[in-house]
């Protein structure tokens, strides 16, 4: 099928159940080739869930999977024998070194004997961890494990890699140090698939966004577009009481308005320059979109 | 497609993997091999220390009360049975702890599963590592009863070969308890309920044909036993048809073992 072919990732109508919860409920997702697709959404929306069934790790009730044109279940060691995983929970072996963890990797990633120095060298180099090779995980700092996790995902050269939240409970300038390294892989022609919650690494990194909530694809789409189609151009921004917020809170549903709180304020979206309310104006963000269509509240 | 994406990617055969490949074993074992190489003397010495305490505390101990022993010199007789205990020791326990450790605390499965390996070959690899070293655990407190009088026979080449084989089965039942076990206090129930008796009535230590006639039954079902009794019989040349029976028990509760951890592995690794 062509339009299986076209596509680094392809689920169709995918179902999880644990008993009676459901974690996965109809999903849909692509990425196409030489892409990278964000998976957004808060906790619990089923982000995880679907990374691991990627690689079979959950296997799915109903539903298509295809990866890399792969059948998934069957065909998932062929799969994972062509795509890299980077996980969310760190599962280095911390006793080792970063040499030796990539060797162990290189080994279970089958690089031939006659390619894997060149293979641990080259994934150093990516992740610029050269000067680091013989330190012990132990002595890494959060960064540099999250980089080495990156670059044990490359040894093989994946044309897939699924990043599982890669810059979760990391410092801003390390985030950003990660970012320029996903974005270059992307720029070399690696499809990738990112769960992701920080909005702004979704939209800073992803050609096209899958916004996921309650185990479904609420929105699929390039973050400028899915803005422009649920936000609108413009936001307002109204401060005050909470008498006052309430107020323009009831105004603007008269008006077809759709609103969403921010803590101390009130955000109008769709007003499209209506000058009755007295707020600041500021345009509006993949923030904006994934709070309306994944719900004010948290559950 | 574009362009950039088929020049980056690499061309590789595209081959069908098959069941327990050995290019996902080796993988396997090589990291066992590799973490080993950073706590190998921990780990070589409560393996081989324990039986070795154990031997010369019977040995002097208890060889002080009795000499022989259903017709063995009692430094022969223990000698040779604390092969069973040493695979215990060393085959069990830390596949116990081990799989938990890696599977709850490091999540390291998490890893080896997203690479080309399942479960079956995961759990073959790991077991065949402590089978391994089980061979070689296995006969040091046999050769250090070298020293207090056990006598050198040719018979001893062939015990790493028992001990191994026992020791894949210890292993792959310590995987399995590990698989079934939710919390690692679980392992009390197992170590105090089931292994302790096991090693007890091996016939290590004292024969069980002094034992009740229905721990005698038990006895024999007890794979250790059947270890002590095939190790005991090749070191003196006093095999018999029965060793044929010991060797298919080995080997049945090594199959029965291994198939089960990677059962309940599945269930606990694949949701």
């Amino acid at each position: 099928m062509v339009a299986a072919e076209e596509r680094a990732i392809r689920l169709r109508g995918v179902v999880k159940r644990f008993g009676g919860l459901t974690a996965v409920a109809g999903l849909d997702l692509d990425v196409p080739y030489g892409t990278c697709v964000g998976l957004l959404g808060p906790n619990g929306a089923g982000k995880s869930t679907t990374i691991k069934s990627l690689t079979a790790q959950v296997i799915a009730d109903e539903g298509e999977i295809s990866i890399l044109g792969y059948r998934l279940p069957e065909d998932s060691k062929q799969a994972r024998a062509e795509m890299g995983v980077v996980p969310q929970l760190d599962n280095l072996d911390t006793a080792l070194t970063v040499e030796q963890n990539l060797l162990v990797f290189s080994h279970l990633y089958r690089v031939p004997k006659a390619r894997r120095t060149a293979a641990i060298d080259r994934a150093l180099g990516i992740a610029n961890l050269r000067e680091r090779r013989t330190s012990k995980v132990d002595e890494l700092s959060g960064g540099m494990r999250r980089r080495l996790l990156i670059a044990r995902a490359l040894l093989h050269e994946p044309r897939l890699l699924l990043l599982d939240e890669p810059t979760v409970g990391l410092d801003p300038q390390v985030r950003q140090e990660l970012w320029a390294l996903i974005d270059r892989l992307r720029s070399e022609g690696v499809s990738i698939l990112m769960s992701t919650h920080y909005i702004e690494e979704a939209e800073r990194l992803c050609d096209t966004v899958t916004i996921m909530s309650h185990g479904r694809a609420v929105a699929s789409g390039p973050p400028q577009a899915l803005i422009h189609e649920h936000a609108g151009v413009e936001a307002l921004e109204v401060y005050g009481p909470p008498s006052r917020l309430l107020e323009v809170e009831e105004q603007a549903r008269t008006r077809g308005w759709r609103t969403r709180r921010t803590g101390t304020s009130v955000t109008v979206l769709h007003s499209n320059g209506a000058v009755e309310l007295d707020g600041e104006r500021r345009g509006t963000n993949l923030e904006d979109v994934f709070v309306l269509l994944t719900g004010e509240q948290i559950e | 497609m574009s362009a950039l994406t088929e020049s980056s990617a690499p061309v590789r055969p595209r081959r069908r993997l098959h069941r327990l490949e050995r290019a996902a074993m080796r993988g396997v074992i090589v990291r066992e091999v590799v973490n080993y190489s950073s706590f190998w003397r921990s780990s070589t010495f409560s393996s081989t220390v324990d039986p070795t305490i154990y031997l010369l505390a019977f040995g002097f101990g208890f060889g002080s009360l009795v000499s022989r022993v259903a017709g063995y010199r009692y430094i022969d007789f223990v000698g040779t049975g604390i092969v069973a205990t040493t695979v215990l020791f060393s085959g069990a326990f830390p596949a116990m702890y081990g799989t938990f450790v890696k599977y709850s605390f490091q999540h390291t499965y998490d890893a080896i599963l997203a690479a080309p390996v399942d479960t079956e070959e995961l759990v073959t690899g790991e077991a065949l590592w402590v089978a391994l070293r089980t061979g070689v655990y296995g006969c040091v407190p046999m050769l250090v009863a070298v020293v207090f009088g056990l006598a050198p026979s040719w018979g001893m080449l062939l015990v790493p070969f028992i001990a191994g084989l026992a020791g894949f089965g210890w292993a792959t039942f310590g995987i399995f308890i590990a698989a079934k076990s939710q919390k690692i206090e679980s392992f009390s129930y197992w170590q105090s309920g089931l292994l302790t008796p096991m090693f007890l009535v091996a016939g290590t230590f004292f024969p069980l044909t002094r034992l009740p006639e229905w721990a005698q039954v038990l006895g024999n079902f007890n794979p250790l036993f059947h270890c002590v009794q095939l190790v005991r019989h090749v070191v003196f040349a006093r095999e018999t048809v029965a060793d044929l029976g010991h060797l298919a028990f080995l080997l049945g509760f090594a199959l029965v073992a291994w198939r089960m951890a990677i059962r309940f592995m599945e269930r606990k690794l694949i949701l």
